[in-house]
């Protein structure tokens, strides 16, 4: 099951450069919620302070609190390793290892973190498959294929199910459809609306008709502050801040 | 700074629906213009005013769905979308009630002049003065002038429930008098629509600017 976040008082680094400023946000649990904003806004930063994958870049850091369901992600103790098999993450371009088989693709998580032997490997692989719903085009093929000979959108599928193998709390999609065409695109979308049942989803998205399709609680970010953050139809349609409306009305950004 | 193709869209939108709002207008004027001199060329020209109102709306349609399908607008582009689309359908319904006035006038002037104590002319020109302000109020998205006009809805109201008890005092004292009361007595009716349509711009266009529906006696901010 997803656990919800809470974040509060969430500043983030480059160097000097301050790229989030007091955010504070709470994501409830088994829901979609997206982060929109122009580029350079902080909200790939904000995704990628959720699972510790920020300090992972040379002189960035971040400090506030971040809490995932009990786990305080940088409380004093917390291994950043388990943070990120509690929170999966998904990026914009699908990044399967190309010369593993299908199978290892999705097993690769499994295996590094030492978990389940070959047939409690073999039903999560499944499983895995079937919830990112490509199970149906890849079961025949699982060890002849390799990652790489996929198409775009069932890479990213793929990218998914090696995420949902891990049995994550929380997924994490940094554009995840942006470099998919309109029906992947639409599979992708349908995809993350089935998954809130199992986990607490944050997307990253430019596309607010995306937004609009898949998150029922959308948050803008305009240099490195979180302006408005509400139900998603509230925000498209009757947005309190003049800056979130002027952004998603096209008129700057 | 050059518009872009959708704020151009918008504004094409907006003109058209403010030309319908004078075509809808010109309907009443030329009604009440007809039921005060009772010459039947006024009707003639409710009539022809219509059919233009009634191509309006199928233009004004066509450009909102091209809008809505083509740039996908949001918040305060899509009300004001939202808005145009029910405000032409209300405009639309303001030409019929004007081509239901004229009808009535046609059966009037085809009997004798008789007086009654409803004065027409009074009411439609309150009518008249409530769809200009709710037209006004959409030119330039100003909500406070559209709450004005859904204060004067009341004062048509109260004219029409006069006309009302006057008008079958008037049929019960002088049966003779029942056909063109009745008329008189639709007339007060199809006025007291347009200023219910006229109610319906104006809160359209609250809707428009402030995201609040404040239809049916409530101000509902949307959630």
């Amino acid at each position: 099951m997803g656990v919800g976040i809470e974040v509060r008082g969430l500043n983030a680094w480059y160097g000097k450069n301050q790229s989030l400023k007091n955010i504070d946000m709470t994501v409830p649990a088994n829901h979609v919620t997206a982060v929109i904003g122009p580029s350079g806004c902080g909200k790939s930063t904000f995704v990628r302070c959720l699972n510790r994958m920020h300090e992972t870049i040379p002189d960035a850091r971040a400090e506030g609190l971040v809490k995932v369901g009990d786990v305080e992600v940088y409380g004093n103790g917390t291994d950043p390793v388990d943070v990120r098999r509690k929170i999966g993450m998904v990026f914009q371009k699908p990044n399967p290892f190309p010369t593993m088989s299908i199978y290892d693709n999705v097993a690769a998580g499994l295996r590094l973190n030492g978990l389940g032997n070959r047939k409690q490997m073999g039903e999560l692989v499944e499983r895995s498959l079937k919830l990112s719903a490509l199970w149906e085009e890849v079961k025949d093929t699982l060890h002849k294929k390799s990652g790489a000979s996929l198409s775009g959108g069932q890479q990213q599928r793929l990218c998914i199910a090696r995420a949902l193998a891990v049995e994550p709390d929380v997924l994490l999609m940094d554009e995840p459809a942006s470099a998919l065409d309109p029906i992947s695109t639409s599979k992708i979308e349908e995809l993350i609306f089935q998954l809130k049942q199992h986990y607490t989803v944050v997307i990253v998205t430019h596309n607010m008709q995306q937004a609009a399709r898949v998150a029922e609680f959308t948050g803008f970010f305009l240099m490195g502050a979180l302006i408005e953050y509400d139900k998603t139809e509230k925000i498209f349609t009757t947005p309190a801040d003049k800056r979130t409306e002027d952004y998603i009305t096209g008129r700057f950004g | 700074m050059e518009r872009s193709r959708f704020q151009q869209g918008l504004d094409d939108l907006r003109d058209k629906l403010l030309r319908m709002g004078g075509l809808a207008e010109q309907a009443i004027d030329r009604a009440t213009e007809a039921y005060r001199t009772r010459d039947a060329k006024f009707c003639q020209m409710v009539f022809t005013v219509e059919t233009a109102i009634n191509q309006a709306q199928r233009d004004i349609d066509e450009l909102a769905l091209d809008l809505l399908a083509m740039q996908q607008p949001m918040a305060i582009d899509l009300r004001f979308i939202m808005a145009v689309v029910k405000i032409n359908i209300d405009l639309e319904r303001v030409g019929d009630q004007a081509v239901n006035i004229a009808q009535r006038v046609l059966d009037l002037i085809s009997e004798p002049e008789v007086e009654l104590p409803v004065d027409i002319p009074r009411m439609a020109s309150s009518v008249s003065a409530m769809v200009q302000r709710a037209l006004e109020s959409f030119l330039d998205g100003r909500a406070e002038i559209a709450e004005s006009v859904l204060q004067m809805d009341n004062i048509v109201d109260r004219m029409k429930d006069e006309a009302f008890v006057v008008l079958v005092q008037k049929m019960q004292s002088d049966p003779k008098l029942t056909r063109a009361a009745l008329d008189v007595l639709l007339i007060s009716r199809n006025l007291e629509r347009i200023a219910d349509h006229s109610t319906n711009i104006a809160e359209d266009v609250i809707f428009w600017v402030r995201g609040a529906d404040v239809r049916h006696g409530g101000a509902h901010y949307i959630r």
